[in-house]
């Protein structure tokens, strides 16, 4: 068998010149973009593990009667607040960016700060809990209750690094503006808010 | 869906470090892949003979492992607890770092740009970071053989309570037993990462003309697989952790009260080991079949372009593998019929099993016809396909007999099961990967591999695995129980010398391996050069040089009009239509 | 190469099956009153296999040696029906052999996993442990006492953890290594497990099951014929997994009762 590398019928035509991304203006409707793919995606995985972590919990509560219900830290629906606040100040950011570009930094930062807040109030409830002694091993319901909050604390702590980075892209003098980068950190911060809410209520109702 | 082309302008590499080591191309990534398997398997095969010849003499010292291991091996022979922390480390390297890390996140990497005419992945600097953390998973894992009493010994299913409560459960159940979690946690985060990258690819990064329709059978299966992975490691990964906040933290998710152990009442209570197995399973099978449908899609690949005729029931063969995609997810309880757990849930879990040989046999029987009436060039990687489709038979056909209750009540937990998965996994995985070797060797290296040596190490392959692997499920059939480092049972004794035979055919078989090795190295380093297209093959990493340049199509995308399946009726050397070939062309 | 892979793959099926039916390794003599149904599926199972095994791996010898290129122009063949007859085949064939095989299959298990145990069945506790087997019997009251974990003492022999002192039903209890049984009985086990998972079989009695810590595991039988077998250990359980096991010995009613007579007595 010699190396044929293409039947000699068949010449592969000269190439069609490549189709430039022309720079994107207002009026222009975002061509398919993987970094918005990539985000549902993750927001798909994400809610399969905590899926997994509520089946794990609904075993675990039927599965012995140490269960030991406890009052959520009213701080936890303060803390709703600040991340729901924080999805509004993104989300008018995002539209400011349509008009104003670099009038958007500003949003995103307000976005950032209240992000941070969220992530503090939870550890600050946290302590409030280890204040009653309810710690990660004392009861399967507090157990539960750390491991979810700790998850999510993490999933939100990515979603601030996206917005920096986006912040970054932001402030550049020079570069396109980053409408996918901010579009994407936009749906997962979103996810993020919708998610607390579903922890939120099986929290409250289970534990 | 439309297809858009691929804008990464991406610069090409400068420097040794960033062109070799911290690559962000997609082809560097997917040969560091291969690399790192192929270190993994060359490991779990060692450790496969260690644990073979311990069966078979388990008095005779094995010289040079006292000083290797000399808590688990003094004077050379292996002891109890180190017998099953070599099959603990074996069962977890080859399944997750080579059956995961080759077909799927090695080849995959490679070709799913190239096939579907990208310039590379969706996300570069995410599969570099994937890679750079399977490694780091790799490392750790490997660690466990060096720090305190030594690996675990819960085998690679690792089950509660034995493997959530620490060091009082046995040598190798403390620290080794964490480092294992660690690693696998590590490993779920690479592979979801992985798995992303692979499904945007394919959506968003398809080349003009390349339509969902159109992409190599291979390229389905990658995708697939990724669809699968990215709902199955999303559930191991909080299993791993729940089991760490178990061994570490005091919780108690999968360990119940009362529990006396090396004379201590265990400090735990109410957790339930069976949730443990539920998560464990509810991964733990969906990922064989992340393990064979690469395979699947490599031989649906490599099968026509040596038979010289398209695949028979192309769009049938992708709607089974979808079908066993969903079905994977239904089955899990068949690993867990005799575990405690409410037995009418085990009739409900022989349903789905048995559905899903429907259309396992299906895609093999399209196979076979593909070969009907074809006109077959028995090349090396051909040969491989022909022996994907009789190993993965001999291993189908066994998990007939488990899929059901009543017979797995006398058939698990013995070498029937140890003989079925092997086929699958160990023999038939493995086929698809030695196939895809060999077929894209030249593409990757820009060299061809011998043919001769192929052929010895296919011939000694085939028949050295039928004779390790085939005897197991006679075993099985006497009641010869799995997992046990010596057969001190009066009705096991008379099974030994089966044993030996086993033992020696796995040992001649891994020598055998010696020659591919050979052959891999040597075509690496000095082969002959290969052209563009030695196969006479139809999809688009065939249209550019071999290997590809840094963005794979050297700026000019390719633009597709014909799907991977066109082959002329003569199987005359140019019979055939390549996928970037021009509209009009046809085979001569 | 195309007529040695046929060769080769034929004489592969062609041996395989031949020592398959021929029994040289196979299923030792039955002893259970439920056994015979589960030999029965087997053996179906393993026709139906059989025959699946060796006709496909012959197609593809077959088709393997005839279907080689031997450059002589002939053109490719596609199979006659494409893809249809496959679909068909795996559906309707395999599919029918699947349902029917569920539908006896699920009687036989649900006759052995599902049902009651007979009312009139002796009654046994097993305690599984990292290495061994352990066996009670209820004794003249026919109450087990109580168990309690943290009075297990294995030096003493308490390996179930009674407290005969303030528990009256665990005076009379007897324990015992073996697991004695009378012939034609029922017997209705109750598995637990100590420390962590363990499993109970006994391959002549056609029985497996898993022992699972924290919960208490019921599993019953009949034994048909008089012997000594080995009950072993089949779920990973530490290092000595490969050397747990009891045994178990079916003797007659009067034995039987001989036996447990004895055995209270030393208690």
């Amino acid at each position: 068998m010699a190396g044929i590398a293409t039947p000699p019928s068949q010449i592969v035509p000269p190439p069609v010149a490549p189709p430039t991304v022309a720079a994107r203006t207002r009026t222009q409707p975002a061509p398919l973009e993987p970094a918005q793919t990539g985000v549902w995606l993750a927001i798909g995985t994400i809610c399969m593990s905590f899926a997994a972590l509520t089946s794990a919990m609904v075993v675990r509560q039927g599965a012995a009667p140490d269960w030991r219900h406890f009052q959520l830290p009213y701080l936890l629906y303060v803390n709703t607040v600040v991340l729901m606040a924080s999805s509004a100040t993104l989300e008018w950011s995002r539209r400011r960016m349509a008009t104003v570009p670099v009038g958007a930094a500003s949003g995103v930062y307000l976005t950032l700060a209240l992000g941070l807040l969220f992530v503090t109030g939870q550890v600050v409830a946290w302590r409030q809990l280890a204040a009653q002694g309810l710690f990660l091993a004392t009861a399967p319901s507090s157990s539960f209750f750390y491991v979810f909050t700790a998850l999510h604390g993490l999933h939100v702590l990515g979603g601030l690094a996206a917005l920096s980075y986006v912040l970054r892209r932001l402030r550049r003098i020079a570069g396109p503006v980053p409408r996918a980068a901010l579009r994407a950190a936009a749906v997962y911060w979103h996810f993020m808010g919708v998610l607390w809410l579903y922890l939120l209520v099986i929290l409250a109702t289970r534990v | 869906m439309t297809e858009t082309t691929a804008q990464h302008h991406h610069a090409p590499p400068r420097g040794f470090l960033r062109t070799h080591v911290f690559s962000l191309d997609h082809k560097v990534i997917g040969k560091q892949y291969l690399d790192l398997a192929l270190v993994a398997v060359c490991t779990g095969m060692l450790l496969s003979w260690l644990m073979r010849f311990h069966l078979a003499w388990p008095e005779t010292p094995i010289p040079g492992l006292d000083k290797v291991s000399p808590n688990g091996a003094a004077g050379g022979v292996i002891t109890p607890e180190y017998y099953l922390a070599l099959m603990t480390m074996h069962g977890t390297i080859m399944v997750f770092f080579v059956l995961t890390t080759a077909p799927f996140a090695g080849f995959g990497n490679y070709f799913l740009p190239i096939q579907v005419g990208a310039e590379d992945m969706a996300f570069p600097r995410i599969n570099m970071t994937s890679f750079w953390v399977t490694l780091l998973a790799f490392l750790v894992l490997v660690s466990a053989f060096v720090v305190g009493d030594g690996p675990p010994l819960s085998g690679w299913t690792a089950y509660a309570p034995l493997s959530a409560v620490g060091k009082d459960a046995g040598p190798g159940q403390g620290v080794g037993q964490t480092l294992w979690a660690v690693s696998i946690t590590l490993f779920c985060v690479a592979q979801l990462l992985g798995a992303l990258n692979f499904i945007t690819t394919t959506l968003d990064l398809r080349t003009k003309g390349m339509s969902l329709a159109r992409m190599p059978y291979a390229t389905w299966a990658w995708f697939i697989t990724s669809v699968i992975g990215l709902i199955a490691f999303a559930v191991l990964m909080p299993a791993c952790i729940l089991l760490i906040l178990d061994r570490m933290a005091g919780t108690s998710f999968f360990i119940p009260g009362g529990l006396v152990i090396s004379d201590r009442l265990q400090p735990h209570s109410g957790g339930s080991p069976l949730l443990w197995q539920h998560l464990f399973w509810f991964f733990g099978h969906p990922e064989v079949y992340i393990a064979i449908l690469p395979g699947f899609g490599i031989i649906s690949q490599i099968l026509p372009v040596f038979a010289r005729k398209p695949l028979l029931g192309p769009r049938v063969l992708i709607s089974c593998l979808i079908a066993i995609a969903f079905l994977s997810y239904t089955v899990w309880g068949h690993h867990m019929f005799l575990s405690g757990m409410n037995p009418f849930s085990a009739t409900l879990f022989s349903v789905p099993t048995l559905v899903i040989t429907i259309p396992a046999t299906i895609v093999t029987l399209l196979w076979i016809g593909t070969i009907y009436g074809a006109k077959l060039r028995f090349t090396t990687p051909a040969l491989f396909c022909l022996g994907f489709v009789s190993v993965f038979v001999s291993g189908g056909i066994s998990g007939f007999f488990l899929a059901q209750p009543s017979i797995d009540t006398y058939l698990h937990g013995t070498y029937f099961v140890v003989g079925h998965f092997h086929f699958v996994m160990g023999v038939a995985a493995m086929f698809g990967i030695f196939a895809g070797t060999y077929f894209w060797a030249p593409k990757m290296f820009g060299r061809m591999m011998n043919e001769t040596l192929g052929k010895w190490h296919f011939w000694l392959t085939f028949i050295g695995v039928y004779c390790v692997f085939m005897p197991m499920h006679y075993l099985g059939l006497a009641g010869n129980v799995r997992r046990y480092s010596a057969f001190t049972d009066d009705y096991l004794k008379p099974m030994i010398p089966l044993h030996r035979f086993i033992t020696i055919a796995a040992l001649f078989t891994g020598a055998a391996q010696l020659i591919f090795l050979f052959n891999l190295v040597r075509t690496r380093l000095r082969g002959p050069k290969a052209p563009d297209n030695p196969w006479e093959a139809t999809t688009l990493e065939w249209s550019t040089t071999s290997p590809p340049p840094f963005d794979n199509f050297g700026g000019r995308p390719p633009v597709v009009h014909h799907g991977p399946n066109e082959y002329g009726a003569t199987g005359a050397a140019g019979d055939y239509v390549m996928q970037a070939s021009p509209p009009s062309a046809r085979p001569a | 190469m195309g007529k040695l892979f046929a060769v080769v793959v034929t004489i592969i099926a062609l041996v395989s099956t031949a020592i398959f039916a021929s029994h040289v390794w196979w299923l030792p003599v039955d002893v259970s009153a439920h056994g015979p149904a589960i030999d029965r599926q087997l053996m179906e199972t393993m026709v139906t296999s059989g025959v699946l095994f060796v006709v496909s791996q012959l197609a593809l010898a077959v088709f393997a040696w005839r279907y080689a290129d031997r450059k002589d122009g002939r053109r490719v063949k596609i199979f006659p029906g494409g893809a249809v007859p496959m679909v068909v085949f795996a559906t309707v064939l395999v599919g029918a052999e699947v349902l029917a095989l569920t539908f006896v299959g699920s009687k036989v298990w649900a006759g052995i996993y599902q049902t009651p145990p007979d009312p009139n069945s002796l009654q046994v506790d097993v305690q599984s442990e990292q290495f061994a087997f352990y066996f009670r019997y209820p004794g003249a009251d026919r109450t087990f006492g109580p168990v309690h974990p943290e009075r297990i003492d294995e030096g003493s022999g308490n390996f179930f953890g009674l407290d005969p002192a303030n528990d009256t039903t665990a005076r009379d209890d007897i324990v015992v290594p073996s697991l004695v049984i009378p012939v034609n009985r029922p017997v209705s086990l109750t598995l637990r497990a100590k420390d962590v998972g363990h499993a109970f079989y006994v391959p002549e009695l056609r029985i497996q099951q898993d022992f699972v810590p924290g919960l208490t595991v019921p599993l019953h039988f009949t034994a048909t014929q008089t012997g000594k077998f080995e009950i072993v250990c089949t779920q990973l359980c530490g290092l000595g997994h490969y050397n747990m096991r009891a045994y178990l010995e079916v003797m007659s009613q009067e034995q039987f009762d001989q036996w447990l007579r004895e055995r209270a007595a030393e208690q």
